[in-house]
């Protein structure tokens, strides 16, 4: 290079500097963290709708970064908060609210609310979202990746069992009737195939939950300072789930496994298995044989919790950045936008919009399945959700591990996680 | 300045870099960690104070904790002996001229490189019931199916069983690099005499591999209370704390529950536990070492 060009490239250089400079004060940069939970090329999806919003909204820059599982996007969120330079949005687990408002890390979005649209929009969501995502009259989550327990079954299975494949289970007895002539022994007596199964392992506490609701209970209170673990139609969830393991033998001894649960349902090992909606997109590549999708059999009553991440704003960002954030997570919730990451991914979409929208009705016509999950929305509650969150899952996870195998009665279990979480959550009274 | 001066700040500066790495990133936290131990955990309206031995306390009234620690000891007697005495066992065996000797070893090698998440989500596939690996064998000689991950009287064999099978290839390159060491000679002079195969290695070299063995021990002993990667994939500390390892149960404590200062009087039980444990092996062991 000789000289002439070195000068004309410094040039170039200062030139576009000085062209940049003001565009650069006047756009505003957001950092968004986000899990990867599910299957599927999610960091192209969410790259090509941060692509997609700076397009129309050149003052804009967003920046996505993955930050691995929804623990350690926590981790990643909360640390970074306490060293002062936090994503000015995250997407973590509606659960994970309580505390990000105890370490004072996030605001509501109730002041970015101001227009009648805006408002239009904050009702929009499904009710059974915004129970995860509302508390003490505000609102400090916007639903995005949601998810749902629901059963999957082997049709295949049904109808060699004698079962009329296109019926589901749909209160707790068919479903133990149903399992019983689903489970097949060998000569030996082992179990050839199970009728139903549900995960233990990991967060018991939330295919539980389904349990729960169905017997009428309500795990934690809205202010999520107080839980009922100890209530007796808690105990008879419990009780219904062990005596189908242990007493009726039609369900896997010990810790069922989160992880191999869709392996083994594709295995024919299990007729019937309880898992969350975000598998759908797995079972259906996965499944040699014909399966359905069912709502969670009732109990006194038909329920199932709801799951999955929300939008989060940071309390240290500053509020252009936020408002930015705001226009932001607006955009990406639009129905045509919720519905397309739904398909995509295998989430339920966040509002009932969304299945209204072309591409959604397409999407169902030739695959119904996906619709159970929306269906069962209206009887959906919150996830278990309290301040100190993990410390009290884990109270109850711990006994709830203890029944399954078989080291404590479900009352002296339940006992038990309830005086753990009386003495967490004490001091927020 | 002198020239004796001079040298003493050559050697000073020549020692910064590495020195200041070391203080920064394991000195300073250790000494953090202490101090913090004696302190609240800060939360947004509460700052830290001094609390003094509370932490302490709350962790001599933690049942999770006595857990995590008697699972720690079985889990090291678990892998230490075994993974010591495997590795020694491979080492001797690839050292002789076998058919294939390097596929040999290189196999031996494999788990050690591995990634333990990625192995850790085979071992699961191992160890499912029904149709696992382990399952198919147990059931082809007509066992009963166990879930062996879920239950709690077998969850923490079959944790350690993972650890076992990713230690012994490491340690055994170790063997394998000091028998190379040990002079031909000798070998040729026990022949010689007439000293058989196992008065060989009882006399001459096993005791020649002491300082292997004290150097691989240590490791292991560091490596039973730092291994828990597996244990995130396969168990996440169940059934019901079965596998709760001390790590891993600071881990938890820390950025599950963030309960920043327990999770700290915790790091301080585990650094004084491995600090005791190496003073021990250092004093008592390295006198009965024999160091060429």
């Amino acid at each position: 290079m000789d000289r002439r060009e070195l000068l004309s490239g410094a040039a170039a250089l200062a030139g576009s500097l000085a062209i940049s400079k003001p565009a650069l004060a006047q756009s505003t940069e957001i950092s968004f963290f986000y899990p990867v939970a599910v299957g599927g090329p999610i960091t192209k999806l969410i790259d090509a709708y941060a692509a997609g919003f700076e397009k129309e909204n050149p003052s804009i820059k967003v920046k996505p970064i993955y930050a691995g599982t929804y623990q350690e996007t926590i981790v990643k969120a909360l640390t970074a908060h306490k060293s002062g330079t936090p994503p000015v949005i995250s997407v973590v687990l509606s659960t994970d609210m309580f505390t990000l408002i105890d370490e004072e890390a996030i605001v509501p979005f109730d002041p970015f609310i101001k227009t009648d649209d805006d408002k239009k929009w904050l009702r929009g969501f499904f009710p059974g979202f915004m129970e995860n995502s509302q508390t003490g009259g505000k609102t400090w989550g916007i639903p995005f990746q949601r998810s749902t327990v629901v059963l999957y079954w082997n049709k295949e299975l049904f109808r060699e069992a004698g079962l009329d494949p296109e019926k589901p289970p749909k209160t707790w007895a068919e479903q133990l009737e149903f399992a019983q002539k689903l489970t097949k022994r060998d000569a030996a007596g082992n179990t050839t195939q199970w009728g139903v199964q549900i995960p233990a392992s990991g967060f018991p506490y939330w295919l539980f939950q389904g349990l729960t609701t169905q017997a009428g209970a309500i795990l934690a209170n809205a202010a999520g300072d107080k839980t009922d673990f100890a209530n007796p139609n808690v105990i008879e969830a419990l009780e219904y789930w062990v005596d189908l393991s242990q007493k009726h033998k039609v369900h896997p001894p010990g810790i069922v496994e989160w992880g191999t649960t869709p392996r083994d349902f594709f295995e024919r090992k299990v007729a019937m298995m309880w898992t969350t909606t975000g598998n759908l997109t797995n079972v259906r590549a996965n499944a040699k044989f014909p399966f359905g999708v069912a709502v969670l059999p009732a109990g006194k009553k038909p329920g199932s919790p709801t799951g999955g991440g929300n939008f989060y704003l940071s309390k240290k960002a500053s509020p252009a950045e936020q408002e930015a954030a705001f226009k932001f997570i607006r955009w990406i919730t639009t129905p045509e936008r919720a519905a397309q990451w739904s398909i995509d991914t295998g989430y339920v979409a966040v509002t009932p919009a969304s299945y209204e929208t072309e591409a959604m009705k397409k999407y169902v016509a030739d695959f119904p399945q996906a619709l159970v999950a929306r269906d069962q929305l209206p009887t959906a509650v919150a996830e278990l959700s309290t301040h100190e969150n993990q410390r009290v899952t884990k109270a109850l996870n711990d006994g709830l591990q203890a029944a399954l195998t078989g080291t404590k009665k479900p009352a002296q279990a339940m006992a038990d996680a309830q005086a753990e979480a009386e003495r967490i959550l004490k001091p927020y009274r | 300045m002198t020239h004796r001066a001079t040298a003493t700040i050559h050697g000073w500066l020549l020692l910064l870099p590495a020195m200041a790495c070391l203080a920064v990133f394991t000195h300073w936290p250790a000494v953090a960690s202490f101090i913090d131990s004696f302190y609240s955990t800060p939360r947004a309206r509460r700052p830290a104070r001094f609390v003094g031995l509370d932490n302490y306390q709350q962790m001599i009234a933690d049942p999770i904790f006595w857990k995590a620690m008697s699972n720690n000891l079985w889990f090291a007697l678990g892998t230490i002996p075994t993974s010591i005495a495997l590795a020694l066992l491979m080492a001797v065996w690839v050292n002789d001229k076998i058919v294939g000797r390097t596929w040999v070893r290189m196999a031996y090698f494999t788990p050690t490189i591995l990634p333990m998440i990625a192995v850790a989500n085979i071992w699961l596939f191992f160890f499912t019931p029904q149709y696992g690996l382990l399952e198919q064998i147990v059931g082809f000689f007509g066992g009963r199916s166990t879930n062996w991950l879920g239950s709690q009287d077998t969850a923490l064999y079959a944790v350690t069983i993972v650890a076992i099978w990713k230690e012994a290839g490491f340690f055994m390159i170790f063997y394998l690099a000091a028998l190379q060491a040990i002079p031909p000679s000798l070998g040729e002079a026990a022949a010689i005499e007439g000293a058989s195969r196992w008065t060989y290695f009882r006399r001459i070299q096993f005791p020649l591999l002491m300082p292997t063995t004290l150097f691989v021990l240590i490791n292991s002993v560091i490596n039973a209370f730092r291994m828990v990667d597996h244990i995130f994939v396969m168990t996440r500390g169940g059934p019901d704390n079965a596998t709760t390892l001390l790590l891993f149960y600071i881990y938890q404590v820390g950025f599950s529950f963030w309960d920043t200062s327990y999770a700290a009087a915790l790091t301080c039980i585990l650094l004084a536990l491995l600090a005791i444990v190496a003073f021990v092996q250092y004093g008592w062991l390295e006198r009965r070492t024999h160091y060429r």
